[in-house]
């Protein structure tokens, strides 16, 4: 097994010199810092964080996440981007010329979009939009979903762990910051990724693992092929 | 975890189905006849007479046994009573309500039931106290913890696990076993395009025409059969069915059941 790492519980104590905490930390009254989460300590150049094991999404301005139609207004969608909250997209935020009243002909109900979060409420209501580069409605290949909080490790760093999966099964793939996966390709390389990414959830909490990923990869691209 | 909430189909997943049956093979990479993976818990809840938990991929349910003394019905003074109940928890999935069963819930409960009587699983007549006026009544309690497709063949298994571990008793009467035998096995599957998919999973059962549950016994007998949803199948699908439910039945009942 591979060597894991910093496992901590709510209320657990953890040293912290000279690098500021972030995500998932708090100060006690004896002005020790807690975790505020059971999961991992990540720690990096100058701040520490506490990745939890599971938990929701919460919609932050700015992040890409994919969402499922699931209710259509005259002139506004309904989004479900696991978050606990309400997600609007107005006919306006999107790129496609229309009137209001017609706007299910262009997204209905059950079809997913790549979709980022344009401005968030005081009550976390959040409104997304499809009106930027890269975002679009999605059409064919597979979703999948993992937990929130995974989503980095499965990123890597600069996309380094997805560009792995992308090179060895040969698929395009889009993850959202919400757990939700789209993934296109063969029907074959679909499952292989799907494999890959549910591999790393299961591994999340281990160092080293981009290369045994890389070890995965290959050994699974031989039987594979 | 994440799921499909809200109970709507998307296309892009519907697709995705339908294009992994052309190449022989199912969303999740199960081949046709293939069921998830089983873990069965007997005796689960201690303090229960008789109880299972049994995890059918991420569907997971727990029965349990109760058997209490009471009046036979008019008609049939000689025997004990069985009833079954499935109780679908609001915490199982997203479109699940609280309060009294709906139509879903009895088809479940009925099915199971009807494998287990018309296998005649527990010998009734044995539990008669005295005729026409006290008998022993079984109810057999099912609870959704969780669900991912496929209740029926979840909750028969639960149940079956259930009756066996299960034990007569009351103050100032002897103890014995639930006298069992005879198990039904049911085997669900669902048509999409032209395939029977056993043990479908939420997305299979969401896009399926058709449904169909057939519970056969180790003597190779029908026991119960139900067909669910809207669609069609023809009578060379009801028979390919039926042997599929015998062959794929009974490899459960080596696994699993004995």
């Amino acid at each position: 097994m591979a060597e894991t790492k910093q496992i901590v519980f709510p209320g657990e104590v953890i040293e912290i010199s000279e690098i500021k905490p972030r995500n998932g930390v708090y100060k006690n009254r004896e002005g020790k810092y807690c975790s505020e989460y059971f999961g991992t300590v990540q720690k990096g150049d100058d701040y520490i964080d506490v990745v939890p094991f599971t938990g929701h999404y919460f919609p932050r301005r700015g992040d890409k996440v994919i969402g499922k139609v699931i209710e259509i207004g005259p002139s506004m969608w309904t989004i479900d981007i696991n978050s606990p909250y309400l997600n609007l997209m107005h006919m306006n935020d999107t790129p496609w010329k229309m009137s209001s009243g017609d706007i299910k002909k262009y997204l209905g109900i059950g079809e997913y979009i790549y979709a980022k979060v344009m401005t968030l409420n005081e009550i976390k209501e959040s409104w997304l939009t499809i009106k930027d580069v890269g975002l679009r409605k999605l059409e064919g290949g597979h979703i999948i979903s993992v937990p929130a909080p995974k989503v980095p490790r499965i990123i890597g760093k600069g996309g380094s762990m997805v560009n792995l999966i992308k090179e060895y099964t040969d698929t395009r793939i889009v993850i959202g910051q919400n757990g939700l996966i789209w993934i296109e390709g063969t029907p074959e390389n679909i499952l292989r990724a799907t494999a890959a990414i549910k591999k790393i959830e299961r591994e999340a909490h281990t160092t080293g693992l981009t290369d045994r990923m890389t070890e995965y990869l290959k050994g699974d691209a031989k039987n594979g092929n | 975890m994440p799921k499909d909430a809200s109970g709507i189909l998307s296309e892009i997943k519907k697709g995705y189905i339908i294009n992994q049956l052309k190449s022989g093979k199912r969303g999740d990479g199960r081949s046709p006849e293939e069921f998830r993976k089983i873990t069965i818990i007997p005796d689960y809840v201690k303090r229960a007479q008789g109880s299972a938990y049994v995890m059918l991929g991420d569907t997971k349910v727990i029965a349990g046994i109760k058997i209490e003394q009471g009046e036979p019905f008019p008609d049939t003074p000689n025997q004990g009573v069985l009833t079954t109940n499935v109780e679908m928890l609001p915490m199982a999935f997203p479109t699940f309500e609280p309060g009294p069963p709906n139509e879903d819930t009895i088809e479940i409960a009925r099915v199971v039931d009807r494998g287990i009587r018309e296998a005649k699983t527990v010998d009734l007549k044995k539990l008669v106290i005295e005729p026409g006026k006290k008998v022993w009544i079984v109810f057999i309690d099912i609870d959704v913890i969780d669900f991912d497709g496929n209740l029926i063949d979840a909750c028969t298994l639960g149940a079956l696990t259930a009756l066996k571990t299960a034990v007569v008793k009351a103050e100032g009467m002897d103890e014995f076993k639930l006298p069992v035998d005879n198990l039904p096995i049911s085997v669900t599957m669902v048509k999409i395009g032209n395939t029977l998919l056993c043990d479908p999973s939420v997305e299979e059962e969401q896009m399926a025409e058709a449904r169909i549950t057939v519970s056969t016994t180790e003597d190779g007998h029908i026991r119960a059969m139900q067909k669910g949803k809207v669609g069609s199948l023809s009578i060379d699908e009801i028979k390919n069915a039926i042997s599929i439910s015998l062959k794929v039945g009974s490899a459960l009942r080596e696994t699993y059941i004995r």
